[in-house]
């Protein structure tokens, strides 16, 4: 070829990347891991706070029963084996988010192991399926929440910090996959298709609606290249990466930044990176060559977990159509296309779209709103649909009015900006801006009326015959009410005004 | 009633139930004691005379409208300051903990509190539970009301040195290798290590958490029993807190009866180490037990030579991870020059001036015996060990009823004598830690003077996991015989300080 | 298994895991001491052979669990007055990097 290749081509042509992910979600349980304060995002702070999670001295852990039914259930999704005994370890390192110093985690006895997990990536030449292997889901608490004060809000510069302990002790799902292989130049999309896959698959379990924007799934995100035939290469690992988009911007990121780092004849260090959501960059954390020593041991305060098969079938029992299975048959319902169906995935529409029709709007007309008007302001502002201030009850709201009558197509759009602009609800921002059909006969008479005085030869063309002059009038109809007519309306009313048969 | 401190529990609590005497009145007649002789024996880290009159009261009220029934309503207690209370100092002994008051109750506290009994205060303790002599206090040492100049044990020596010089019929302990029962042998008291899950650790500031356990201290083995009878039951916030119906530990101790028991001397817990007069003292003991109706059988236990390694690595190890939170960052002091220094080097240098040598260096070696490369050699091994001494005593209890031996190898030492030698102090707990590896219960009591000293002896009484019951049954018949031979409990025969 | 001694190094990597700002004398004493306690007790590793089993828990339980019910927990007022440093309803930490270098 002659053609000009990208940077990012030249770097798969000459290595093979290897990825891998850690991935922490939050489970959506009533209360925390270990204690029975409230699990719910945000409160004011040190408000979700009691001996226990605040890691007072002489307080103790009693695990949520739910947030190990939880797991296996995950587990048993991602075609897990389920340990029958298996132990709580303490992950010791001091870190001023942690209360007691150390994590309550599992280390070398997790509850699931030995799954895997078939995401879908749309290429070219169709759709492509990978086998992302998992080595294991565990659980573990989450830490509190570090504000940097005194500097830019950065860890940087910071004079000091402060800490709310509210998100310490939420339960967290961490499931690892074994090295991802083979996936060549669509080693970023992969991520981000096993990522939004592990979502949506948490959505279907509901364990955990998986509030992203709330920072409630968190990548850890492993790259190494490596030339083909050679070993594998050093590998790197970003830290809390947080989004579908950032999983695979930083896969991207760090690929291209290795190549030229080998290709300079440098070695890569195994280190910690850190992701900038605003340039897309990764920059240097800590050095993993000096490695933390976490003196992991089994936690003395916890009895082990030793699930039954009894236990095991009951939650498996409780399993829900797997999304792949699911992704089919919506599929078939819907009468669209594999690639239709996986770009509806890939732009993470899926779940508000069928989130649509569950209240109540038509399959083609809520892939028509996800797909079109919100699909490009998404991509306007390189945000997440689901992040926009739309929700599947607005559409179902818009819908409805449509369908009465009282809204047009083209109003709805205007709804629809009123709602990204945050000027209220859909109800609010029809009143507010004013978006009402002129539905009754008679002033549109008046209109067409007027039209019609204003245009006399327009009228005698129509009444010639000439069907095709009626645009005219129906354009300047439309134009005198602002364009809030049914235009539909506007044309049957004209022909019988004129008594001309269409 | 005469001499209200002199009484025991049991009298006490009858006569308050029978309104002879009120609990403020009772209480007043040891804080007065407390008052009287504290200066000197140093038990008490925190008292506070008009609260613990104020919750008299109070008790004296319910039981006036009859609505307490519990059999130890109205008498006062001892805390060992590693329970954390309420509002009120906790402080384990450390000066990182000074001025700290917890936001909340340990599960016994509450419970005591259920019963009606009076807290007198906090008592004195090696800091965080790490010694056999209360002298690694960060806030000095007990001393033994026998002997001023000596050690009171350790690490609960404040429980049981209020107990022994009558400032209050009873005290909490805790043991994780000895500190209930080590001080009572030297102090002449009665002390208990219930089984491993028996009364909750909630509240209850962990040294290491798979040791722990908190029990009863008392100066007979009948008020031990009322005592732990209160504390004892599964507690929903104690995961390892065993969930089973707690026996009757005061009808066991009513019944004091060995005839046709079997009960194992330990072949490896004497001899070499052990005091002249101690083991004197114990073989006595022997002979009373036989003239009771016992059968004595010598057993061994071949593995509890391994025991002392075993414990000082997973003792430490434990503790290493339990007391990273004492960093200054959310309760107890902050050592923060005001030099804008990092968050490392605030919690290290807090850290390194809250800590008293003894606990630094067991988080020393607890941190080495977890990290990367260590762990399997060092606390692998240990838990492995402690298999093996599980299996010894399992052996044992198929052979024998309960297994008996000294307490403590020696009597008290002099204050000052071992504290840079920790070895030395380690080796105080040889017969004791075996049965906090292994989970399962004992009981100290005391069986005369060693006759080269003229100091307490105790003896121990182990039992399989969950029978507790057969230490005070066993206890209080042993208890009893040595009562009628001496005409009073021996700790009558301690100096009136 | 391994016995090399115990050496100042060490001792100060470990003081530095702990978190425990050793003075220079304090780490040659416990290097002494450290050395001493585990030689005194590794006659252990000879006895505990592979196929025992490790105990972790003295007394065996398996699947203690709570039911998944929130409940109220403390009030700022139960825990501020005995942190050393509270600003913003928010405990307050020193800077976490260490000196810029
Ligand atoms: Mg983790
Ligand atoms: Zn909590």
């Amino acid at each position: 070829m002659t053609t000009l290749t990208t940077e990012y081509d030249a770097v798969i042509a000459e290595f093979d990347p290897i990825i891998g992910l850690e991935t922490h979600i939050e489970l959506g349980t009533n209360s925390k891991m270990f204690c029975a304060c409230s699990a719910q995002f945000g409160g004011d702070p040190n408000t979700h706070v009691c001996p226990v999670c605040l890691g007072m001295p002489g307080s103790m852990p009693v695990v949520n029963r739910v947030a190990i039914e939880s797991t296996i259930r995950m587990g048993l999704a991602l075609n897990c084996s389920i340990s029958p005994w298996c132990r709580f370890a303490r992950k010791n390192y001091f870190y001023p988010d942690m209360p007691k110093n150390y994590q309550i985690s599992q280390y070398d006895e997790p509850l699931c192991t030995d799954g895997f997990l078939d995401v879908t990536v749309a290429t070219q030449d169709g759709p492509q399926v990978f086998r992302v292997e998992i080595e294991r889901v565990h659980m573990e608490e989450d830490t509190g929440k570090l504000l940097h004060a005194g500097g830019a809000g950065r860890i940087h510069g910071a004079t000091h910090s402060l800490v709310d302990y509210n998100r310490a002790g939420i339960p967290l799902i961490e499931v690892v996959t074994k090295p991802i292989l083979n996936t060549g130049e669509l080693a970023p999309e992969v991520a981000k298709a096993y990522v939004a896959e592990l979502r949506d698959l948490m959505r279907a379990l509901g364990v955990s609606d998986v509030r992203m924007e709330e920072g409630s799934l968190r990548c850890d995100v492993n790259v190494s290249l490596s030339r083909p035939g050679e070993e594998w290469g050093t590998r790197t690992e970003t830290k809390n990466v947080n989004s579908l988009r950032s999983v695979e911007r930083s896969v991207r990121t760090e690929m291209l930044r290795q190549a030229n780092q080998l290709r300079a004849g440098e070695r890569i260090i195994q280190e910690t990176r850190h992701f900038n959501e605003e340039t897309g960059d990764t920059t240097s954390g800590r050095s993993k060559e000096q490695a933390e020593d976490y003196r992991y041991f089994p936690e003395p305060d916890l009895v082990p977990i030793a699930p039954s098969q009894t236990w095991i079938q009951e939650l498996r029992g409780t399993l829900p159509e797997v999304p792949s299975v699911r992704r089919a048959r919506l599929r078939s319902e819907w009468g669209i296309t594999e690639f239709d169906m996986q770009s509806l995935v890939n732009a993470g529409a899926l779940e508000l779209i069928t989130a649509s029709i569950d209240a109540g709007v038509q399959p083609t007309a809520a892939r028509k709103w996800w797909t079109g008007e919100l699909m490009r302001v998404a991509n306007e502002q390189g945000c997440e649909l689901e992040d926009l201030s739309v929700t599947p009850l607005d559409i179902a709201e818009i819908e409805g009015l449509i369908s009465q009558g009282d809204l047009t197509d083209k109003m709805a759009r205007s709804v629809f900006e009123g709602l990204l602009a945050g000027e209220g609800s859909v109800s609010e921002v029809v009143s507010s801006r004013g978006l009402v059909v002129v539905n009754d006969d008679a002033s549109l008479i008046a209109a067409i009326n007027t039209a019609l005085s204003d245009s006399p030869d327009v009228a005698e063309k129509i009444k010639g015959g000439k069907i095709a002059a009626a645009g005219a009038i129906v354009g300047s109809v439309m134009k005198a009410t602002q364009g809030q007519a049914d235009a539909a309306k506007v044309r049957a009313l004209l022909f019988e005004l004129l008594g001309v048969k269409e | 009633m005469n001499d209200l401190t002199r009484q025991s529990a049991a009298t006490l609590a009858t006569a308050i139930a029978r309104k002879e005497v009120s609990s403020e009145e009772v209480t007043q007649a040891h804080l007065d004691r407390i008052s009287q002789v504290d200066e000197r024996v140093h038990a008490f880290l925190y008292v506070d005379p008009q609260e613990s009159i104020a919750r008299a009261r109070e008790v004296d009220q319910q039981i006036g409208r009859g609505e307490l029934s519990s059999p130890l309503a109205g008498v006062p207690i001892a805390l060992k300051d590693l329970l954390a209370t309420k509002g009120l100092p906790t402080t384990c002994g450390s000066r990182i903990l000074e001025g700290w008051r917890p936001p909340y109750n340990a599960t016994i506290v509450e419970k005591l509190h259920a019963a009606g009994v009076v807290s007198l205060g906090k008592t004195n303790m090696d800091e965080f539970a790490m010694g056999s002599s209360t002298e690694h206090s960060g806030y000095g040492p007990t001393h033994n009301p026998w002997d001023l100049q000596r050690i009171p044990g350790g690490s609960g020596g404040g429980s049981a040195a209020a107990v022994a010089s009558f400032e209050s019929p009873l005290a909490i302990g805790t043991d994780t290798g000895g500190s209930i029962r080590q001080p009572a042998a030297v102090t002449g008291t009665v002390g208990v290590k219930p089984t491993y899950g028996g009364v909750s650790r909630y509240g209850i500031v962990a040294l290491a958490s798979s040791l722990d356990q908190a029990g009863p201290c008392a100066r007979d083995v009948m008020d031990t029993a009322l005592l732990h009878s209160v504390i004892a039951g599964h507690d929903p916030r104690d995961s390892t807190s065993i969930n089973a119906p707690v026996p009757d530990f005061v009808a066991a101790a009513l019944k004091a009866d060995v005839r046709g028991m079997k009960i194992g001397v330990i072949k490896e817990l004497q001899g070499e180490g052990f005091q002249a007069g101690v083991l004197e003292r114990f073989n006595q003991s022997l002979e009373t037990l036989t003239e009771l109706g016992a059968e004595i059988v010598e057993v061994s236990c071949p593995n509890f030579q391994y025991a002392l390694g075993a414990y000082y690595l997973i003792l430490p190890s434990e503790a290493s991870s339990n007391l990273a939170k004492f960093d200054g960052m959310r309760f107890g002091i902050r050592e923060d020059d005001g030099k804008n220094r990092s968050v490392e080097q605030v919690m290290s240098a807090t850290r390194e001036k809250g800590f008293g040598a003894e606990v630094k260096r067991r988080i020393m070696l607890g941190t080495y015996a977890l990290s990367s490369g260590y762990y399997d050699a060092y606390y692998g091994q240990a838990q492995r060990i402690r298999t093996l001494i599980t299996r010894d005593f399992e052996a044992a209890f198929l052979q024998v009823d309960v297994l008996v031996s000294p307490t403590a190898p020696t009597t008290a030492f002099k204050i000052g004598e071992k504290l840079d030698d920790p070895l030395a102090m380690y080796l105080n707990d040889i017969a004791t830690i075996p049965v906090n590896l292994a989970g399962n219960c004992a009981m100290s009591l005391p069986i005369g003077l060693a006759s080269e000293d003229g100091l307490p002896v105790g003896l121990q009484i182990i039992a399989p996991a969950m029978a507790d019951a057969l230490l005070y049954q066993v206890g209080s018949a042993l208890e009893s015989a040595l009562v009628d031979r001496w005409g009073g409990l021996l700790i009558s025969e301690a100096p009136s300080l | 298994m391994t016995q090399d001694g115990i050496n100042a190094e060490q001792v100060r990597h470990l003081g530095k895991l702990a978190r425990l700002e050793l003075t220079s004398e304090e780490v040659e004493h416990y290097a002494a001491q450290l050395e001493q306690i585990l030689s005194a007790i590794t006659s252990i590793s000879a006895v505990a052979t592979q196929e025992i089993p490790p105990t972790s828990h003295p007394i065996p339980m398996e699947n203690v669990y709570r039911d998944d019910l929130a409940l109220p927990g403390l009030e700022l007022a139960d825990f501020v007055p005995g942190a050393p440093a509270f600003e913003d309803d928010r405990f307050r930490v020193p800077r976490i990097l260490g000196e810029p270098s």
